[in-house]
């Protein structure tokens, strides 16, 4: 494909796309994603591990199967995304940043999703989803099993 | 007004077949057949601000980089619409791409760019597809590639997905970012027009600047002025949310007031209640109280009710906010997305937070919101980039606005 094949012009651009590669293969940043992209892309472990860790989207831990990302800026929370969050977490016991027991979910508060036309809005996983009530967010995450 | 959306009415916008057919890729056949200085004079006439924030002049922009005489020359889409309250390129990225990349490709050749790189947010993973779609289907048709419509111009474009960083939405940080390094902002200058990307001129837009550009291609600098005023011209989209009985993005001219958009547009306040205040443009921009309806959104008006025009995301308050924490929130969303590299705002943001927490709380003293004041101001103009002055006049904004609701005064109201 032409887009693949020219798509970082410059070497430096490689690091992040690789890095979601590496996300993808392993689950999240471990040390050994890291290392792998290190290796293949022949860069200092450090300036690759500075950099993984610099951007929030890059798992610091593992996480469950699904993760749910609930935005928690200012229209959602005007929206009631608040006592969303709270019910998540009661209902699954787990806090934001934490992973169910089974490993099923993983609960992460967002920073601005850009659906505020909509809100409340999570992203599951990287499906989208708007107008969150306290019925619809539990039977959308039924179908995460 | 439907220039900006005007694809997005046919069936299939996001097609290259559907966007052909409603006048698409008709503008970069006819730049291709102008000089590209005589474009970027053709922008620099036409007025036409940068739609990401700043408000800068695009053709001036655009004329700095083409005057320099390093090569390559690059070309950066900010598509990291990373403010809250902001949703704006979002249509465009998701239902409209044919729109951006003609956009681009026009720029390109104004400029002198070979290649070009869209920095997509990583919370839009459906943009993501759509857009690599439409690029891998403008190659095909020989809208982008070595030999463009046969006329010999040259310009690929690709999609760099970010990973959750505000901050790379500073184009500085962008282009750290793309560099494969933290996305801590630079100082200025040099600027990106003379040593950007790779030390290379770079022109940065925002993804609404440069879907400007096929119109204004289209139809000239003399029509495209006529619509919004004389110092902010162009059409202008607007993503509206909180409490208003139809949030959305609306396309209306520069200069529209506050009072149209709010009840005309968006039908007014939600179950009949009262406004409150707005956050005219994404939330670092100062918030404004209910009396300011008559304001023209645009870069020249807002600042004359204490805000500015920002990206055009306004976030509509009803009297049930509680103004405190929303403050609370919007500090903490800063303190998050400091990058840490200067002090001021990496510490003082966090200060400002942690007061507004104990504030909240109900532990706050009777001396904090002069604290916050103060702090404020140390912030200001301190820093290599404006994210924490995004934070420092935002709580300068609530602070001066709402200053009884912010020192917690029972039944306290602007
Ligand atoms: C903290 C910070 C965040 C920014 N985020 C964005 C953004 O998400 N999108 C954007 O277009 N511009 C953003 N900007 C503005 C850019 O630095 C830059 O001015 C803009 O992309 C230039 O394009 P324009 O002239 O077409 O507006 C941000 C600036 C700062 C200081």
């Amino acid at each position: 494909m032409i887009v693949k094949q020219r798509a970082y012009e410059a070497k430096e651009a490689l690091l992040m796309p690789a890095l979601y590669a590496a996300q993808r293969e392993h689950g999240w940043m471990s040390p050994e994603a890291m290392k792998s992209v290190a290796r293949a892309l022949d860069l200092p472990p450090a300036t690759v591990k500075g950099f993984a860790t610099f951007y929030d989207m890059f798992r610091k831990k593992p996480v469950g199967k699904h993760v749910i990302q609930l935005c928690t800026n200012v229209t959602c929370i005007l929206s009631g995304s608040e006592d969303l969050l709270s019910m998540l977490s009661d209902k699954f016991g787990i806090a934001p940043n934490e992973t169910t027991t089974d490993g099923r979910f993983s609960l992460v508060a967002m920073e601005c999703i850009g659906a505020c036309g909509t809100a409340p809005a999570m992203i599951v996983n990287t499906d989208f989803y708007e107008n969150l009530t306290k019925e619809s967010i539990f039977s959308i995450l039924e179908n995460y099993k | 007004m439907n220039i900006l959306l005007k694809h997005i009415e046919y069936p299939e916008s996001t097609e290259l077949k559907g966007y052909c057919e409603s006048g698409g890729y008709k503008a970069l056949s006819k730049a291709l057949d102008m000089k590209p200085s005589d474009i970027v004079d053709e922008v620099r006439r036409s007025g036409l601000r940068g739609r990401g924030g700043a408000g800068f002049p695009a053709g001036m922009k655009w004329t700095i980089a083409s005057m320099d005489p390093k090569k390559p020359k690059y070309l950066i889409c900010n598509a990291d619409e990373g403010e809250p309250g902001t949703f704006k390129d979002k249509p465009i990225l998701e239902k409209n791409p044919h729109l951006l990349i003609e956009g681009m490709a026009i720029s390109a050749y104004a400029i002198g760019a070979e290649y070009g790189y869209i920095y997509l947010r990583g919370e839009y993973p459906e943009a993501k597809e759509i857009l690599e779609k439409a690029i891998i289907d403008s190659y095909a048709a020989g809208y982008l590639g070595d030999n463009i419509l046969g006329k010999g111009f040259k310009f690929h474009l690709f999609v760099y997905f970010g990973a959750g960083a505000y901050i790379c939405g500073e184009e500085t940080a962008m282009i750290e970012s793309l560099q494969g390094k933290r996305g801590q902002p630079r100082i200025k200058p040099p600027f990106p027009v003379n040593e950007g990307f790779l030390a290379k001129p770079t022109v940065i837009n925002n993804v609404e600047t440069f879907a400007n550009i096929p119109y204004l291609v289209e139809v000239g600098a003399y029509a495209y002025m006529k619509i919004g005023t004389p110092e902010s011209p162009g059409p202008k989209l607007f993503s509206v949310s909180g409490s208003v009985n139809k949030p959305g993005v609306y396309e209306l001219p520069m200069g529209t007031t506050l009072r149209e958009i709010i009840y005309e547009h968006c039908g007014g306040i939600k179950d009949g209640k009262k406004l409150k205040a707005v956050i005219p443009g994404g939330v670092s921009t100062p918030i404004m109280t209910a009396d300011t309806l008559d304001c023209p959104m645009d870069f020249v008006n807002l600042p004359k009710y204490g805000s500015m025009l920002g990206s055009g995301g306004l976030i509509v308050f009803d009297e049930t906010a509680d103004l405190r924490k929303v403050c609370l929130r919007i500090t903490e969303f800063f303190e998050h997305e400091s990058c840490g590299k200067c002090t001021p705002c990496r510490e003082g943001v966090g200060w400002l937070s942690s007061i507004l927490k104990r504030m909240c709380s109900g532990e706050g003293k009777p001396e904090d919101v002069e604290l916050l004041l103060e702090i404020s101001k140390n912030i200001l103009g301190k820093c290599f980039c404006a994210l924490g002055d995004g934070a420092a006049i935002v709580v300068q904004g609530f602070v001066n606005n709402f200053r009884p609701e912010m020192e917690g005064r029972a039944g306290a109201q602007a």
